[in-house]
Formats: structure tokens, sequence, C-alpha cells
């Protein structure tokens, strides 16, 4: 076994896991904390393809930004309700027939197609690839996106400011 | 490691996701649910563009990145609304738009 095969299984392991507590966890603070479990193994997955510019955006913007807003909504909706608020899912077999069934399918399809068992090697330096891509060829969708960005930002705080 | 595995372990973690997202009751537990879907797309994305030697994919990896992430900030900032206007998170009771 190679070194990268273990470290893709140990990797495949942890976000499976921490998948799997962010939707079966009772308490819901304790989900977003293995989701954040759950977005650094995916940064892990990242580094393992090579693609290290973005297991250092994936680790800023998701484990960095996403959960910090989602405990922001917890502590806020749990502290002005005043009492814990009840994490029991329903529908877990329905649920269950349907993930497993869509998993199936894909598994299912994937196995019909020959796919690509090496990688072409690294040349040159990714993230600078990536910067000369953004901005030449895809100038254009980099200033729509942030755009995007200011105003669902400005969307997010007009929603959540404080009623006076 | 081939590409389908990588495949194989996105598909797993979109399906945990999509069962979230089924058997949530907490609005903010279906946007975990979500968060968890989309990240397995852009493992996907990833995967795809280096196996197939082209970096437009993680091109487009950085913008789908940015694009949930907003979604994300904006999801959260509604359920905090509605949580002010019905004092409640759990989606059953969010049915303000049933006819």
């Amino acid at each position: 076994m190679s070194l990268e095969t273990v470290a893709f299984a140990c990797l495949s392991a942890v976000l499976v896991g921490a998948a799997l507590a962010v939707v079966l966890s009772k308490n819901l603070f304790h989900a977003v904390l293995w989701l954040a479990l759950a977005l650094t193994g995916t940064a892990g997955v990242f580094l393992l393809l090579e693609a290290d510019f973005l297991a250092a955006v994936q680790l800023l913007l998701y484990a960095g930004g996403v959960v910090t807003v989602a405990v922001f909504a917890i502590v806020v909706t749990e502290h002005l309700v005043g009492e814990r608020i009840s994490q029991t899912n329903r529908r877990l077999a329905g649920g269950a027939i349907v993930s497993i069934g869509v998993f199936a399918l894909i598994v299912s399809t994937l196995a019909q197609r020959p796919l690509a068992t090496a990688r072409p090697a690294m040349t040159g330096d990714l993230t600078k690839m990536l910067g000369e891509n953004v901005l030449t060829q895809f100038v254009l969708p980099f200033e729509l996106l942030a755009l995007l960005m200011v105003a669902a930002l400005l969307a997010a705080i007009y929603f959540a400011r404080p009623t006076d | 490691m081939g590409l389908q595995a990588y495949l194989v372990l996105a598909a797993a973690v979109f399906c945990i996701g999509l069962f979230g997202v089924i058997s949530r009751r907490n609005a903010i537990g279906i946007l975990l649910g979500i968060e968890l879907m989309l990240n397995a797309v852009n493992i996907n994305l990833v995967a795809f563009a280096r196996f197939s030697g082209d970096l437009t994919g993680l091109v487009f990896t950085v913008f789908t990145i940015c694009i949930t992430v907003s979604e994300a900030a904006l999801g959260l900032a509604i359920v905090i609304l509605l949580f002010r206007v019905r004092r409640t998170v759990t989606a059953d009771h969010l049915d303000l738009l049933k006819g």
C-alpha cells in the first residue's frame, strides 16, 4: 500500500464519520463542530489532490467562515427561545432509503464507466496558474463573483440587523 | 488512488448530506446538510479537474466555494430573521406560504 492510499483511507474515514455525526448528532452545536471536522477533512482531500491553494481557501472560508456564522445562528436562536431546541430527527427510514438509493445509483453508474486510474503529473506552480487563469480568461466571472459576495453579505447583514 | 475512489467518497458525503436535509427538523440542521452536499460537489470538481489535467475545473471550484459561502451566510441570516418573526426554527412550522 502506498502512502497515498493510506492517507486517502484515513481521510475518507474521518470525512464520512464526521458527516454522519453532522446529520445524526442530537445536539445541534455538536453537529456544527462535526461539520468543521468534515470541512477540514475535505481540505485534506484537496491537499491529497495537490490543490493546496484550494485547501487553504476551503479552510479559510468554510472552516473559518461558515462554521462561525452557523454557531452564531444557533447561539442567537437558542438564547432567544430560552430553552434547548429539540433535535429529534424524523422520517429516518424514508431519508435512509432515498439517500442509500441515490448512493447505489451513483456507484452503479460509476462502475460501468471506464475512469482514469492515474492522474497526469503536476507541471509548474498550481497557485500561479490558477491566479493567471482567474485574472485573464475568467476575469469577468471573477468580478461578478465579487459583486455577488458583496450583495449577499450586505443582504445577510440587512436581514439580521437588530430591530429598533 | 484512481478517480473512481474520489467520486465514490464524494457520492457518500453527498448522500449523507441528503439524508440530513430530509431528516432534520431544525432549519439550521437542514442548512448544515446542504453544506455537506455542496462540499461533496467541490470534491468531485477538484478530482475531475486533476485527473483530466485541465485547470478550468479548479478555477470553477474557487467560484463554487465562494458562492456556497454566500449561500450559507444568506441562509443563516434568513433563519435568524424567520426566528425573529415566527419564534421558531422548526421547518415544519414555517408554512407562511401554504395556501
